[in-house]
Parts: structure tokens; C-alpha cells; sequence
């Protein structure tokens, strides 16, 4: 799949955005200001960026805990994603979801979602909704190595095939459930089991843009076509702890410093657009400027941003009752 | 008007709601039956045909069969709730919430309040419950109690075939996820239907009887065994009113609390399991709220601390009786 220059350049803005967004959440969850769980997505941009440059508004994902980059590749407004985090009454959600639960159904992102492998069979039903609707939306789930060995995303391959929808089932691997390993904990292969369900699978080096755009491209258009679902599994990696304040001793020495010197996506994409003359150095420099000063911007609104007021505590829980 | 039966009442409301809105779909586990089987298509209708007929009118693209994939086929159900269509997902036994709890309580319950408001998830969960056919522990339990438990969920609980009517049609149409709650003893049961749609609001109790000696709160089946127990104590000269709650969730504790200001006295029937069920959920409730009108102790009618047995002799030793209805109503009123 070819992009013009001005696809090239979002593709690379929303990856520096999810990465300096993610930065960023780090920095103000270690001082103290961002209450409850937070799983962050630094490392993995290539991954939701690759897939959602595919999308467009029919289209639904549904994410997982470690959902803001996600989020950010749907659409959703960073500046309202912030002030969910920090748990404000500006929140994308109100300060009633937090990094666990930020969603934006308008925008077509499901949530990100508590439970591993929460999102599968719900992306099964955004799939029938578009098939029935005959809408020409696909819908795709985001599940992590650790969420491929729920029973309900075995499921929901098996459903996805039976009622040949289209979905599409992205599992990014990122070598850790948690701070079990990926090579112990799935029994056999990611492509091994999308072939017993019958559906067209491929393996990508997670950490390239370029091969995740091209193999999500082939899964949306089977999918938009009528052919049904497919699954890619994506090898990448994560910068940061399974959540914030996870010491990580269950990695190797150096391996973090390693990653991010020898495979790190948003560097990779930068090199082979410089290097093939698409675009130039500064005009990415010019990007990272901007990108700094929208995040620093975002958590400034968060902190300055009221909280909800003690009469949401009972509200939004029925339409009607 | 026609007697219809509750199965009856049941298809009428989901073929009109189909007729009436495209989006409205159903799926589950042999609903029409004998997908990609030689024989017959539409095989089954449901376990019990309760939804025979509807797959020949609206198409397999609007009534589903689904493999046996509880959790699959529900959380399903609710994506495409939370993106446009309005499913009724039928899980056969409510026994079987056991393994799509989570997407139930953790994804359906919680959209609109994690989501700040904005999420709506149209969603029926039929599903069938209660003793008396002989199921045994895994096909038996009644289990609305738990439902009742989680703030996001209604739960509906038709105890005759004019309430399972219209009920059912309230529940397509409302915008909340419902647990809709068929007692399998009841499918034969018959009632005037209207044939016309209808619904009956949520929240609204039904007095099914009205006497001043003592108030009997019953749900489901036990609606007509405490009809049966009210009966009999009628002719002993003890009044007794029946209050059907409709739904636990919402429930309307008012139309209770009003009732036992004038009777003084309490008897509540549940068939779910005795601890933490409905019948102590409204009894706390009265004993808060309605202390000083307590002539009497409140009395709770319930099965034993038990799962469900096989054998029909101990089933029946099971399940609330009109005898033991009576035994609670003659206890308060000594």
C-alpha cells in the first residue's frame, strides 16, 4: 500500500503523539498526579498506527488494557484522553473510566477493556452490525500475546468464521503477558491457531510500519469484500513495565536499551522515509516540535481541569430507570 | 383477544418487535436449528420451539444459530448492541451465565457508566430457569438474585403469558441491557393475550389480588403458587394480597412498602436459592423502611441452601409449595 506524503507525515504524527503522549504519562504517573493502573504503549506504535491508517469512521476497534495508542490511532481527542486519566469531569469518559476503560464510541474505539480478552466477541458483534447494516465497516480487535489464550478470543475466531464477518483480529505480541513469557505460555503458534479456525493469518515484524499497514491493508479489503475474517500477529515490544511500577526484573539485561536502540518503530519508519527521499528530516523534526508542545499543553489543561462533580457518582448507569 | 400459551406470547413478541424494527436480530444456540444439517431447516426453534416460525419469515441473516459459544456468541450480542443493531441473545439455560459472566457484568453492565454517558447497548438476554423439569443442578437454578446485583443490568421475570408478552416487547424497545427471565415450567401455561403489541412498564409491580390480612410478594413461578396459597386461605377467611414484582431490576419497592403499611404483615416466595436472594432483599428493605407496620416477623418461603436435585422426590420437596405459602401466612397471622 502506497501513502502520499501527506499520509506519511500523519502515520509519523500520530506515532510520535502515542509515544510522547505515553512518555509523558509515565513521567506524571511517577510524581503522583495519575491515580490507579496504568499500562502504557511506548514501543508498540507501529502496531496500532499500521492497522487504523487502514481505517475509516465505519470502521470499530476494540483495545485492550494497554489501549491509549489505540485510542490515539482511532481518532480520539488527546487533549480529552489526558484528562481521562487523570480521572477529570474534561475526561473523554467523564473521569468515570480512566486509562482501563477510555473509550470514544463516536469515534468507533469500543474501550479499552479491564478484562483480557474482554474485546473479541464484542468486535464480533461491531462485525455483525456492519455485515447486517451492510454499513461496509470491518471491525478489528486488538488482543495482546496474553489475551490470544482466553477462551473468548478463541471464540470469537471460531464465531468470526462461522458467520464469516468481517473481522479482523490484531494480536500484538509483545514477548510478555504480565511478566510471563510469550515463548512459554502460548502452546504453539499464533498463526498455528487462526489456521485450525480457517482463517487467513500472517506474521509481521511488529516494530515496521510499513509491513503492518500492508498486511492490515490485505485483512481490511478481505474483510470490506465479503471474504471474511483474518488475523495478523505482530512480534513487537514494550518500553515500559506491564504497568506503571512494575520493576521488570523478568527482563534481560539491557534489554529495553537494546530495543530501543536497534528496533524502535517511530526511528525505523524515519530512516527509511528520509533515506527513500519521501520526506525530509525537518519536516519530522518540525512534527516532534509540535507533538511536544500539544502534549505538554494536554497535561497542563488535565491538571487545571475541574473534578467530576460529586452528583456523577449516580449518574450514567441506565438510559432510563 | 386469544388464550395464548407463554411459548406462544413469547414468538408473538418477538416476531412483532421484528417486523416493526430491522435492527432488532436473534441469535443463539439452535434458535432455528439444522444449519448445515441434511434434514429439516428451522429444526428446533429454540430447546423447547419456543422460537419456531421465525427463522422461515425473517432469513437466517436475522435469526442466527450459533456454535455452542456462550461467551462468543453473548459478548457478541453486545458489541452489536453497542453499535446499532437491538439483539435478543437467547441463553438457553441461565445455568450457562456461568461461562459469559464477564461479558454480561463487566462489558454490557458497565458501557454507559465507564464510557461517561455515552454508550447504549440495547440488548435482551432471554434465558430459561427454575425446577420442576426434572434438569438437576445444572439446567435448574433460578440465579436473578445475582443479576439484581449489578447496577447497568435490568431484569425482567414474566410470570404468566400476558406478562412474558408484554414484558418481552418492553424490553426490545428499552435502551438498557435486559435479563429476561422465561421459568421453563410456565411455556404451557395459558392467558389472554392481547394480539396486538403491547408493554408493560419496568418498575411497576402487579397486585394479582388484594386483601388486608397479609401481603405475599412473589416472583415467576411462584406468582401462581401464591395465587394457589391466597386461594385457599380465602376460604379460611384470610385476605391476602399478591404482589407480583415484574422486574427485580428495576423493582418497585414502593407498591411493597404501601402494601405492608396496611396488612402489618409479610411473606415473600422466592424460588432462588435462600441466601442473598430476592426474598432477603425485599425483607431488609420492609424492615427498614416499613418497621413500625410489622405486626409480625417477615417470613421467607425459599428453597433450602441446596442445589437443585435430580430425583423427582427430592425436587419437589425442593421447590416452595402452596402448603408451605400457607404454613408462612398462618405463622404471621397467629
Amino acid at each position: 500500500m502506497q501513502l502520499n506524503r501527506e499520509q506519511l507525515l500523519a502515520a509519523y504524527r500520530m506515532m510520535r503523539t502515542i509515544r510522547a503522549f505515553e512518555d509523558r504519562v509515565h513521567t506524571e504517573f511517577s510524581a503522583g498526579g495519575i491515580p490507579g493502573f496504568v499500562h502504557l504503549y511506548a514501543g508498540e506504535e507501529a502496531s496500532a498506527v499500521g492497522v487504523c491508517m487502514n481505517l475509516d469512521e465505519r470502521d470499530k476497534i476494540a483495545s485492550t488494557h494497554r489501549g491509549h495508542g489505540h485510542c490515539i490511532a482511532k481518532g480520539c481527542d488527546v487533549d480529552a484522553m489526558m484528562a481521562e486519566i487523570f480521572g477529570r469531569a474534561e475526561g473523554l469518559c467523564g473521569g468515570k473510566g480512566g486509562s482501563m476503560h477510555i473509550a470514544d464510541l463516536d469515534k468507533g474505539m469500543m474501550g479499552a477493556n479491564g478484562i483480557v480478552g474482554g474485546g473479541p466477541p464484542l468486535i464480533c458483534g461491531a462485525a455483525l452490525t456492519a455485515k447486517t447494516l451492510k454499513t461496509g465497516g470491518v471491525a478489528v480487535a486488538f488482543v495482546g500475546d496474553g489475551g490470544s489464550n482466553q477462551g473468548t478470543t478463541m471464540e470469537a475466531y471460531n464465531l468470526a468464521k462461522a458467520w464469516n464477518l468481517p473481522a479482523i483480529f490484531v494480536v500484538e505480541d509483545n514477548g510478555y503477558a504480565e511478566s510471563t513469557a510469550s515463548n512459554w505460555s502460548v502452546s504453539g503458534t499464533q498463526l498455528g491457531r487462526a489456521a485450525g479456525f480457517g482463517i487467513p493469518a500472517v506474521q509481521v515484524d511488529g516494530e515496521d510500519f510499513f509491513a503492518i499497514l500492508d498486511a492490515a491493508h490485505d485483512a481490511v479489503e478481505r474483510a470490506r469484500s465479503g471474504g471474511g475474517p483474518s488475523l495478523i500477529h505482530g512480534r513487537l515490544n514494550r518500553y515500559y513495565g506491564h504497568f506503571e511500577g512494575d520493576a521488570q526484573t523478568y527482563r534481560g539485561n539491557g534489554e529495553v536499551d537494546r530495543l530501543r536502540e536497534q528496533k524502535d518503530p517511530i526511528m525505523r519508519f524515519r530512516q527509511r522515509v528520509t533515506e527513500a527521499g519521501l520526506l525530509e528530516g525537518s519536516q519530522l523534526d518540525a512534527i516532534d516540535t509540535a507533538v511536544a508542545a500539544q502534549i505538554e499543553n494536554a497535561v497542563m489543561k488535565a491538571k487545571a481541569g475541574a473534578m467530576p462533580p460529586p452528583a456523577a457518582l449516580l449518574t450514567d448507569v441506565y438510559v432510563s430507570y | 383477544m386469544a388464550k395464548k400459551s407463554f411459548r406462544q406470547a413469547i414468538n408473538e413478541a418477538l416476531a412483532q418487535e421484528m417486523r416493526r424494527d430491522p435492527r432488532v436480530i436473534l441469535m443463539g444456540e439452535d434458535v432455528a436449528g439444522g444449519q448445515g444439517a441434511p434434514g429439516e431447516d428451522d429444526a428446533w426453534g429454540g430447546p423447547l420451539g419456543v422460537t419456531k416460525g421465525l427463522m422461515p419469515e425473517f432469513g437466517r441473516e436475522r435469526i442466527l444459530d450459533t456454535p455452542i459459544t456462550e461467551s462468543g456468541f453473548i459478548g457478541a450480542a453486545i458489541g452489536a448492541a453497542a453499535t446499532g443493531l437491538r439483539p435478543v441473545a437467547e441463553l438457553m439455560f441461565v445455568d450457562f451465565m456461568g461461562v459469559c459472566f464477564d461479558q454480561i457484568f463487566n462489558q454490557a453492565a458497565k458501557f454507559r457508566y465507564m464510557f461517561g454517558g455515552k454508550a447504549v447497548t440495547p440488548v435482551v438476554i432471554r434465558t430459561m430457569f427454575g425446577a420442576g423439569f426434572r434438569a438437576a443442578s445444572q439446567h435448574s437454578q433460578c440465579l436473578y438474585p445475582i443479576f439484581t446485583h449489578i447496577p447497568g443490568l435490568k431484569v425482567a421475570i414474566p410470570s404468566s403469558a400476558y406478562e412474558a408478552k408484554g414484558l418481552l416487547i418492553q424490553a426490545i424497545r428499552d435502551d438498557d441491557p435486559v435479563i429476561f427471565f422465561e421459568h421453563k415450567m410456565l411455556y404451557d401455561d395459558t392467558d389472554d393475550v392481547p394480539d396486538e403489541p403491547y408493554t408493560i412498564p419496568f418498575g411497576e409491580a402487579n397486585l394479582t389480588r388484594e386483601g388486608g390480612d397479609v401481603t405475599i410478594v412473589a416472583l415467576g413461578r411462584m406468582v401462581k403458587v401464591a395465587n394457589e396459597a391466597a386461594d385457599a386461605l380465602a376460604r379460611q377467611r384470610v385476605a391476602c394480597t399478591v404482589i407480583d414484582p415484574r422486574t427485580t431490576s428495576p423493582m418497585d419497592f414502593d407498591t411493597i412498602l404501601e402494601s405492608v403499611e396496611e396488612t402489618g404483615r409479610l411473606v415473600v416466595v422466592d424460588e432462588a436459592h435462600p441466601r442473598c436472594n430476592m426474598a432477603a432483599d425485599i425483607s431488609a428493605r420492609v424492615a427498614q423502611d416499613a418497621f413500625k407496620a410489622l405486626k409480625a416477623p417477615i417470613r421467607m418461603v425459599t428453597p433450602p441452601h441446596v442445589p437443585v436435585p435430580f430425583s423427582p422426590a427430592l425436587e419437589d420437596a425442593y421447590i416452595p409449595s402452596a402448603a408451605r405459602v400457607i404454613e408462612a401466612v398462618r405463622a404471621v397471622t397467629a
